[in-house]
């Protein structure tokens, strides 16, 4: 395996460069500051032009689909956190998805609002975290220090409802652990005025109508709606490529049913377009947990659902009623066992489409667990599109598809 | 730091300062600290959390640098894969001496929750660490308090690495 460093030849796995005195092979990662996390790309290049781009992924392979197998259904909640670790809770909550589907149980209605407001939350905390390293990658230092502020107290938020900034766990199969603190949404309101009032004055004022920004992004990485419906692609690339695909409007979970929101569709399929996506759907965001924090104040205070063969009941209950503490013990002793069969719930995350395909055989753990994560298929198609570009273009097409790569390598 | 005293109002041009080469080599070592951005996992996350505008690491003289030649401290947050451990290696071989290393959070500690076929179970398999750092993903606190604690390892340290018995066992 080890690399001969005075080997001239370049050393691929499985993978052959035709080498001529035209061009070069440059490795690119998998330690590399704009490389999003450990891809590691091999690049052939005539001059700075891109002749052949090879994504190689692995580098953060933890075998997080195999450790689901030999993990209780609660158990492996928190696992799902470190795949796409920069909007935890989309995660948490596209596995919970999928499990209640597999159990046929559905979420309160109050635990069904906090649900929705932490997943917006987590879209805008992903997407200005899109912003940042977007803007760092092309050279914009300061938008990454602005966008990291408003991300701060974005932050500070989620801190405040589950108690971690990062690793949130802050969804439980069947509803949620925790009602909203006191206060919580007053601090949100704040939160989203100032968001949005910088999101105008800061981030727009700073890169939308910026030359330096519009001559990097603009017609660069361009995926139009062929390539990314044939590579997989969904979430912002797709929708960036003039295809109006989201899944909370296709197949409406939790409270986006009944929520009134636009999707924001882009045609001009290059970085710059979905630039302008990210940043109209942080709006889009924002109206939604405004029109969600009046369904919460008249909600009922129930916040798991009442599925005594699943779930355990509510605490009083299991230190009054014999049955309820019964329940709980072997709960917590063996897990729950789902009916058998297969499900695959898709959720829309911050990145694209994150569904769960878990296939139970009626045992406590997931006889098979499989992550259809988009910044896998973002992945992919690189090869495609890197083709072509100059060198200096490839850095701002690997941070315009956002890809996380906890989520790509599993 | 240097424990010097001079008398300011008495010394008519620059004043003098009296200090061994140690603590004058140390000072300046520990207080421009240049990390090598070596985000893994979620913990890189954190990481650039704190080199961000809340928490603010260059205050304590702290720049992260994209190049191994840069770098005094390499502070590697995040899961290790076996796959990626050739990599570090070869980029700690690559960094100048003196270097440090930061091992932050769980999996770079130990392997953390990732028990599994993938992951190197601690990255003091492949690099010699200095300073251990928990949580998962640990606060960027956390990860300022880890550096202050490295900045105290190295003032207490010899100038002359050579001394130090540490890195007597890196040149094995």
């Amino acid at each position: 395996m080890m690399q001969q460093p005075n080997k001239l030849v370049p050393f691929f796995e499985n993978l052959n460069f035709e080498r001529d005195d035209n061009t070069m092979v440059v490795n690119f990662g998998p330690q590399h500051p704009s490389a999003h996390g450990q891809l590691r790309l091999m690049l052939e290049l005539e001059g700075e032009k891109v002749v052949k781009a090879y994504p190689d992924i692995g580098y953060l392979h933890r075998g997080i689909e195999k450790m689901a197998e030999n993990m209780t259904y609660n158990e492996f909640l928190p696992t799902t956190d470190r795949l796409d670790y920069i909007a935890s809770t989309a995660n948490n909550y596209a596995y919970a998805h999928a499990v209640e589907k597999l159990l046929g149980i559905e979420a309160p209605r109050r635990a069904q609002a906090i649900r929705t407001m932490l997943l917006e939350l987590n879209r805008i905390i992903s997407h200005l975290f899109f912003i940042a390293t977007h803007a760092l990658d092309v050279g914009a230092m300061s938008v990454f220090l602005y966008a990291f502020r408003e991300r701060e107290f974005a932050m500070d938020l989620m801190e405040d409802y589950c108690g971690a900034r990062l690793t949130h766990s802050s969804v439980r199969i069947g509803g949620v652990p925790l009602d909203l603190p006191e206060g919580w949404l007053a601090q949100m309101m704040t939160f989203l005025d100032k968001m949005e009032h910088e999101l105008e004055h800061t981030y727009e004022a700073l890169l939308t109508e910026n030359r330096i920004w519009k001559m990097r992004l603009e017609d660069v990485g361009v995926i139009d709606a062929e390539d990314a419906l044939s590579w997989g692609c969904t979430g912002p690339i797709l929708r960036g490529a003039g295809v109006q695909y989201d899944v909370r409007k296709e197949e409406p979970y939790e409270l986006y049913g009944e929520l009134d929101f636009d999707i924001p569709v882009s045609d001009r399929n290059d970085a710059y377009g979905r630039y302008m996506l990210h940043v109209e759907e942080m709006r889009q965001s924002a109206r939604i947990i405004r029109q969600v924090m009046p369904i919460y104040r008249k909600s009922e205070p129930q916040l798991m659902a009442h599925a005594p063969q699943y779930l355990s009941a509510p605490k009083e209950e299991i230190m009054t009623q014999n049955y309820a503490l019964m329940q709980h013990f072997v709960l917590v002793t063996q897990g729950m066992r789902p009916p058998k069969g297969e499900v695959y719930a898709p959720t829309e995350s911050p990145k694209g489409e994150l569904g769960f395909y878990i296939k139970s055989e009626g045992e406590p753990y997931a006889y098979r667990l499989k992550c259809r994560a988009p910044s896998f298929y973002h992945t992919g198609i690189l090869q495609k599109v890197l083709v072509g570009t100059y060198l200096a273009d490839v850095v701002t097409m690997i941070s315009s598809s956002n890809i996380v790569f906890g989520e790509v390598d599993r | 730091m240097a424990q010097h005293q001079v008398n300011y109002a008495s010394a008519a041009g620059l004043p003098v300062a009296l200090t061994s080469v140690d603590k004058l080599i140390n000072w300046g070592r520990s207080n421009s600290l240049w990390p090598m951005t070596y985000g893994l996992a979620c913990c890189a996350i954190e990481m650039m959390a704190t080199g961000a505008s809340r928490y603010d690491f260059d205050r304590m003289g702290t720049i992260f640098r994209a190049s191994p030649r840069q770098s005094d401290v390499m502070i590697l947050a995040g899961t290790l894969s076996k796959k990626h451990a050739e990599f570090t290696r070869r980029l700690y071989d690559q960094m100048m001496e003196p270097k440090w290393v930061i091992s932050m959070g769980s999996c770079a500690n130990t392997g953390g929750m990732f028990n599994t076929y993938s992951i190197v179970q601690g990255v003091d398999r492949i690099v010699p660490v200095d300073i251990y750092l928990p949580g998962c993903a640990p606060r960027p606190e956390t990860l300022q308090y880890a550096l202050m604690m490295l900045q105290k390892k190295i003032r207490r340290e010899s100038a002359d690495m050579n001394k130090n018995t540490k890195s007597n066992l890196r040149m094995l």
